[in-house]
């Protein structure tokens, strides 16, 4: 049971003592250890089908845009915060599953693709539904009661406990049976059939535990900024940056996506506030770096963090 | 006794080409059989056709009296029906020992990743692998990796066994430690399908020799009298080697 329990615990600690020692600073850092929080999330769950299974998702913007719409929607019809974002996760998670019998038998590029596209139709969707969604126009959602907590606080809380979680699925999956058909699935999917490996269900698993937590990221979101949009929501880039996190701190280890999501964060804070104009060119050159030094693509870098980079450098034709 | 595998009519097509037609094939249990015939005879489609890789256009495939011609590939590896690759296909980042474990794991049922382990450190001692436990499969060389193929299909504990070409490749003495082996694994009881090359191979294991040719089944029956068959001879052996082999009192 032992087994069992680090990794139940360990992470939410972690996350209670930062908690207690960030709740009480300025409302910058708050907001700063608030975004952490998601994007650790965000990396993790990207992390367990893109990483540990294999299967490059592009389609983390369409279940946070997803997870943030339900809420924003389940809360303007009278639900309690609480409610909304579970019924965030609970609606991603099963959009995954109908998804993934339809998208997760295509390999590599086939279903990068076809993931990519999920965002842009639920954007539409939502642009098209007016009544329900609000439309182009957003929706606002209304302010957290709060009591023991300040709202920068409760946000702060409810994302480090987010990224603990993703932190303890994911050591648990590593762990597990599920976690080794992952890891035979993004090694080398026929021989994993061929030794037994029901690929489909654990495949499907993968997509579901991911997008389960990209949801509630999502639903949380929604309430934190009190205001969503579909440009802003269902933005590629949310798709994107996970990816990056996870490269940056190592594709398919289960703490490279957390090292990664602080590592990019800090990016973030000091070159695009210093570098407004250029910042997306520089997420273009990190884009560059990253497959320079990781030729072969994402199909091949897993458990490769920056730690081993010169070595990748080595490797290189 | 009864067929532990038993092939009816089985054809298969690939666009205007027919890989296999008509294929009526039934197997023992604790059966070696040999199956031999020159390069795009079907030898390997045959094996994809039973693994589920293809599935076969007409025919019916039983196996253990459960119908498997429509069955998904990892049921079918569940049902105890495994196989080798021509091309060996390890999970390359992992270790050896992590590649048996995990055909322990899902093929062979193992209540849990400590029993897996335990089941595939057992198999690797018996292909000899032990001391190449801790190494990444990618590193292992050609002989090593075909052997980390058998444990990984031993490690499946099979009813059936396909072997496609396990010994391509190999150097004489690769081969002798092979053959010795397969002698082993076959003396374990398992139904053994032998697809080989080399003649010293089939006819020092196998019993019964079938052979493929153009996609059909030209021979099936002891090994002697196939060899000395007048249609394989033809088609696949040569006049001389025949007459070699006839001389040697086979």
């Amino acid at each position: 049971m032992l087994r069992l329990a680090l990794p139940l615990a360990l992470p939410f600690a972690i996350v209670a003592v930062a908690f207690v020692l960030l709740s009480q600073t300025d409302a910058y850092i708050i907001r700063l250890a608030t975004t952490f929080g998601m994007y650790a999330a965000l990396a993790l769950a990207w992390n367990i089908i893109g990483g540990i299974a294999g299967y490059p998702s592009f389609a983390t913007a369409a279940f946070f845009g997803l997870g943030a719409y339900v809420t924003a929607v389940a809360q303007n019809l009278g639900a309690p915060l609480l409610v909304g974002v579970g019924l965030a996760g609970a609606g991603a998670a099963l959009f995954a599953g109908l998804l993934g019998s339809a998208i997760l038998h295509l390999r590599g590029k086939y279903f990068a693709i076809a993931s990519l596209v999920i965002a842009e139709v639920l954007r539409e969707l939502t642009n098209s539904w007016t009544s329900v969604t609000g439309g182009g126009m957003g929706i606002n959602l209304p302010l957290a009661k709060t009591t023991l907590l300040t709202q920068p606080q409760l946000y702060l809380a409810a994302m480090l406990f987010l990224a603990a979680a993703a932190t303890s699925a994911s050591m648990l999956i590593d762990r597990s049976r599920l976690g080794v058909a992952l890891r035979c699935i993004a090694q080398n999917e026929d021989a994993a059939q061929i030794i037994g490996v029901d690929t489909r269900m654990a495949k499907t698993w993968a997509f579901v535990i991911s997008s389960l937590f990209i949801g509630l990221v999502g639903g949380v979101y929604a309430s934190w900024v009190t205001y969503i949009d579909p440009t802003d929501v269902y933005d590629g880039a949310m798709s994107v940056k996970p990816i990056l996190m996870a490269l940056l701190g190592g594709v398919g280890s289960v703490f490279g996506p957390v090292l990664g999501a602080f590592a990019y964060l800090l990016l973030e804070e000091l070159l695009w506030r210093n570098l407004l104009e250029f910042h997306a060119g520089i997420l273009g050159l990190l884009v560059v770096l990253l497959v320079l030094f990781l030729p072969g693509g994402l199909s091949q870098i897993r458990g490769v963090g920056l730690v081993s980079l010169p070595k990748i450098w080595r490797r290189a034709p | 006794m009864t067929a532990l595998l038993e092939l009816k009519g089985v054809t298969k097509r690939f666009r205007g080409l027919e890989a296999l037609s008509d294929i009526n094939l039934s197997l023992k249990s604790g059966e070696i059989v040999g199956l031999i015939g020159p390069n795009g005879a079907g030898k390997t489609t045959l094996v994809n056709v039973i693994t589920g890789v293809h599935t076969a256009d007409a025919g019916s495939i039983t196996f253990n009296g459960a119908p498997i011609a429509h069955m998904r590939r990892d049921r079918i590896a569940r049902l105890g029906v495994a196989r080798t690759f021509q091309v060996v296909q390890p999970f390359p980042a992992m270790t050896v020992l992590e590649n048996v474990t995990a055909a322990a794991l899902f093929g062979g049922a193992a209540a849990s990743i400590a029993e897996a382990r335990d089941a595939a450190a057992h198999h690797l001692a018996f292909c000899g692998l032990t001391d190449q436990a801790g190494k990444p499969a990618a590193n292992l060389t050609l002989a090593g990796r075909k052997r980390l193929e058998l444990a990984k299909s031993l490690a499946l504990r099979p009813k059936l066994l396909m072997l496609d070409e396990v010994n391509a490749g190999l150097n004489p003495a690769e081969v002798d430690a092979a053959l010795e082996l397969i002698t082993r694994i076959a003396a374990q009881g398992a139904t053994i399908l032998l697809i080989e090359h080399l003649m010293k191979v089939v006819t020092r294991t196998a019993r019964r020799l079938v052979v493929l040719h153009h996609g059909k089944l030209i021979a099936d029956g002891p090994v002697a009298s196939v060899l000395s068959d007048e249609t394989v001879v033809e088609a696949y052996l040569g006049r001389r080697y025949a007459e070699r082999m006839a001389g040697a009192g086979i």
